[in-house]
């Protein structure tokens, strides 16, 4: 099978990027916001084509195997450093094609309805090209180096579009956070990676997750501060996934960049961006799970207090992104759950089945979530949802298709979010009953707040608008009804067959134990929203006055931004970089000034000599010969 | 009669030397351009005695420091035109010759 087109899906958003960048001011706004879309379809179309290709040549005996579309050498230092390019695909990369093009495609079409009239339209859709660009490089990498870069690129590229109302300092504020922590978190990835290649002498996936290569049967046994170096790597390696994908306690860029426009945060913050960790443990999963199943075991406790923790501040926000965004976290706690009580092969491999179909199903209803957002928004020209309420009069499809996000992210069957997050809550029952507790009761608080959300956009009291709301265009009509179908569709697509740990299909069975018991807390969260905000009423003032000192901490996201604040503005500033600065400044920079003023003396002095006297520089001249001479006789 | 006999060497070195350091002087301490150009010239002159005189009392059969003192002439003449060349050229824009006053080329 011939996949070397597949770099036409690298290379056309690059062109994309570098067109619509050059000529920005050239083309009028709607001329590159279409050519940027149709430039995408023709992607999505390629990755689509691509996927039917690979999962219809079917699994054989050995389940799928990855195919090196392309691969060249890209940097050659030694025999055994060697940097590749190239592009890998295996069920775990197709797939993640397919899911950054929907959704990608969708935004696209998203925004010529939503950033309709913004300044800076052009710009806008460049960015888009180069993030889906970084992006798609990123899951098609077939090196761990390569994938490095493209991260960074999508780190770049994510600053470029949070920060892209530049004029508003709390969006360039959150643009810079956004960079810092996550650029901060790939410090570990970079350890991560030197550690781990340096022991393995590959930067190849392929290798690294063979399981007869050298980082999983002979793995290296070197020791440091009583842990094998092989969990430090995977360790610090997870490091940078939780950067982008958010987990505690790295969380914080995360709710501050819905600074960006809406669309943005469907894309990034929804479907691709903060997925990358998920990807980046399942790519390496091999290793995690066979040679360092402690640092699997962290995974598990990081995702899971990180899914709980996001949950409950989601239930006191007001800013319906933020609440979004909490969501989000919530949610790739739950995948980084999955992976983190998955074992290797057949059914064992359920968990990190789990985890990529929720991935795959989060992604299409959580952009859906946020573009409906984005369609309110543009509505009522606020964020805050006590200036919203009943709406559902004045946007029926804005409102129904949000209605049906907010059922599958609540787990409700058959929509895809049930069947997902019932595959994770099975595998974490049967690996770690605790880690089940928790994510069981994170299951209803995620229908809780949802339908707390939902309640208060489209029921509850109606405010006075200050003209009254209509209908979002057709251009942002039509993708949340696409991807409403896509949400409800998802949960159909046999993930066990496709996108499996060692690349084997397995059979699942249905639990009824487990799926009962999550759509009964589902229901009662829906229930108890519907309770508190359905109609306007009294209940939730209650419930925070009753619990005034928690709320506050919760609302306060439990006050984990102003620890960061004191760490870095009063130990690190004060402690850290003023004696640096001040080293710097004196003792460095004075070394340097010493050098230079003593050489300025030292000329002033002897300038002089130079009088422009003849006379003299043939006295001189002579003198020395005949010094010279003198010495050369006496010392012979 | 026998020149070798009458006059030994060393008389030759020393008549040089003391040419070639008169020069010298006169380069060193005398202000006018033209006398440090006649300064030169004999310091050139002291060379070409060595020249000559070493030639003929040692290699009396060869004629390599004869030829050397013709070739130091000649360029000694060409020398001596270009100097006073740039003599001239200086005394037009200084109106002088008088070295301590040409020194513009300074720090």
């Amino acid at each position: 099978m011939d996949y070397s087109y597949t770099l036409l899906i690298l290379l056309l958003p690059l062109l994309g990027f570098a067109l619509l960048g050059l000529f920005h001011d050239r083309l009028k706004p709607m001329m590159s916001g279409t050519l940027g879309t149709l430039n995408l379809v023709v992607i999505t179309l390629l990755s689509y084509y691509t996927a039917f290709l690979y999962f219809s040549q079917g699994s054989g005996e050995s389940g799928y195997t990855a195919v090196k579309a392309f691969n060249v050498l890209w940097l050659s230092f030694s025999e055994s450093l060697q940097i590749h390019l190239g592009i890998l695909l295996d069920p775990l990369s197709v797939m993640m094609l397919v899911v950054i093009t929907t959704v990608s495609l969708m935004v696209h079409i998203y925004s010529l309805g939503y950033m309709k009239g913004e300044k800076g339209f052009q710009r806008y859709y460049a960015f888009l090209s180069l993030f889906t660009f970084s992006m798609l490089g990123l899951v098609v990498a077939t090196n761990i180096f390569q994938m490095y870069i493209f991260w960074e690129l999508v780190g770049a590229s994510s600053y470029l579009l949070i920060g892209f109302y530049y004029e508003r300092p709390s969006a360039v504020a959150a643009s810079k956070k956004a960079f810092i922590v996550t650029r901060f978190a790939d410090l570990g990835f970079l350890l991560g990676i030197l550690l781990l290649s340096f022991y393995t002498n590959t930067f190849d996936f392929t290798t690294l997750t063979s399981v007869d290569g050298v980082a999983i049967s002979t793995p290296p046994t070197a020791l440091f501060l009583g842990m094998s170096v092989t969990t430090w790597a995977m360790l610090l390696i997870f490091m940078g996934g939780a950067g982008k994908s958010a987990m505690f306690p790295l969380h914080i860029w995360l709710p501050d960049a819905m600074e960006g426009p809406t669309p943005v945060s469907a894309l990034i913050h929804a479907a691709t961006m903060v997925v990358a960790g998920v990807y980046l443990v399942a790519r390496l999963f091999p290793v995690y799970v066979l040679s360092s199943p402690d640092s699997l075991e962290v995974i598990a406790y990081v995702g899971s207090f990180t899914s709980l923790f996001a949950a409950i501040i989601a239930c006191t926000q007001l800013d319906i992104k933020r609440v979004l965004a909490f969501s989000t976290l919530s949610q790739i706690g739950y995948m980084m759950v999955a992976l983190g009580v998955s074992g290797y092969g057949g059914e064992e491999g359920l968990g990190y089945m789990a985890a990529l179909f929720h991935l795959f199903t989060h992604a299409f209803f959580k952009a859906l979530l946020f573009l409906g957002a984005g369609s309110v928004i543009h509505a009522v020209h606020s964020n805050l949802m006590t200036d919203m309420g009943g709406l559902r009069k004045y946007m029926p499809i804005t409102h129904i298709t949000f209605l049906i996000a907010c059922l599958t992210i609540a787990g409700i069957p058959p929509l895809s979010g049930f069947f997902s997050k019932d595959e994770i809550l099975v595998a974490a029952f049967e690996h770690n009953k605790i880690i089940f507790a928790v994510q069981w009761m994170v299951a209803g608080i995620t229908a809780f707040y949802m339908f707390r959300l939902y309640f208060n956009i489209f029921w509850n009291r109606t405010p006075v608008f200050h003209h009254t709301p209509h209908e979002s265009p057709t251009f942002m009509t039509v993708p949340l009804i696409l991807l409403a179908i896509a949400s409800v569709l998802a949960g159909f697509v046999p993930f066990h067959d496709l996108v499996t740990s060692d690349g084997k299909a397995f059979h699942t069975v249905f639990h009824w134990m487990i799926a009962i018991p999550s759509v009964l807390i589902a229901l009662v969260g829906i229930g108890i929203a519907t309770w508190f905000y359905k109609k306007q009423n009294s209940i939730p003032d209650q419930v925070v006055q009753g619990a005034k000192r928690i709320y506050d901490i919760v609302f306060h996201k439990f006050y984990i931004d102003e620890i960061y604040l004191f760490i870095t503005h009063k130990v690190i500033f004060n402690f850290i970089s003023q004696p640096v600065a001040w080293f710097d400044r004196h003792i460095v920079d004075g070394t340097m000034n010493l050098i230079g003023d003593t050489t300025v003396y030292g000329s002033n002095l002897i300038k002089k000599m130079q009088s422009g006297q003849i006379q003299w520089y043939i006295w001189f001249f002579t003198s020395g010969v005949l010094l010279l001479a003198f010495l050369l006789l006496y010392l012979n | 009669m026998n020149l070798q006999a009458e006059i030994p060497l060393h008389y030759m070195i020393v008549l040089s030397t003391l040419l070639f350091f008169i020069g010298l002087v006169g380069v060193l301490i005398r202000r006018n351009l033209i006398t440090m150009l006649m300064g030169i010239e004999l310091m050139l002159n002291a060379v070409n005695i060595n020249f000559v005189a070493f030639n003929h009392y040692l290699y009396p059969h060869r004629l390599e420091g004869h030829f050397f003192a013709l070739i130091v002439m000649a360029i000694a003449a060409a020398e001596a035109a270009i100097a006073i060349a740039l003599i001239i050229n200086i005394y037009r824009k200084f109106s002088t010759v008088n070295v301590d006053d040409v020194d513009e080329l300074k720090y």
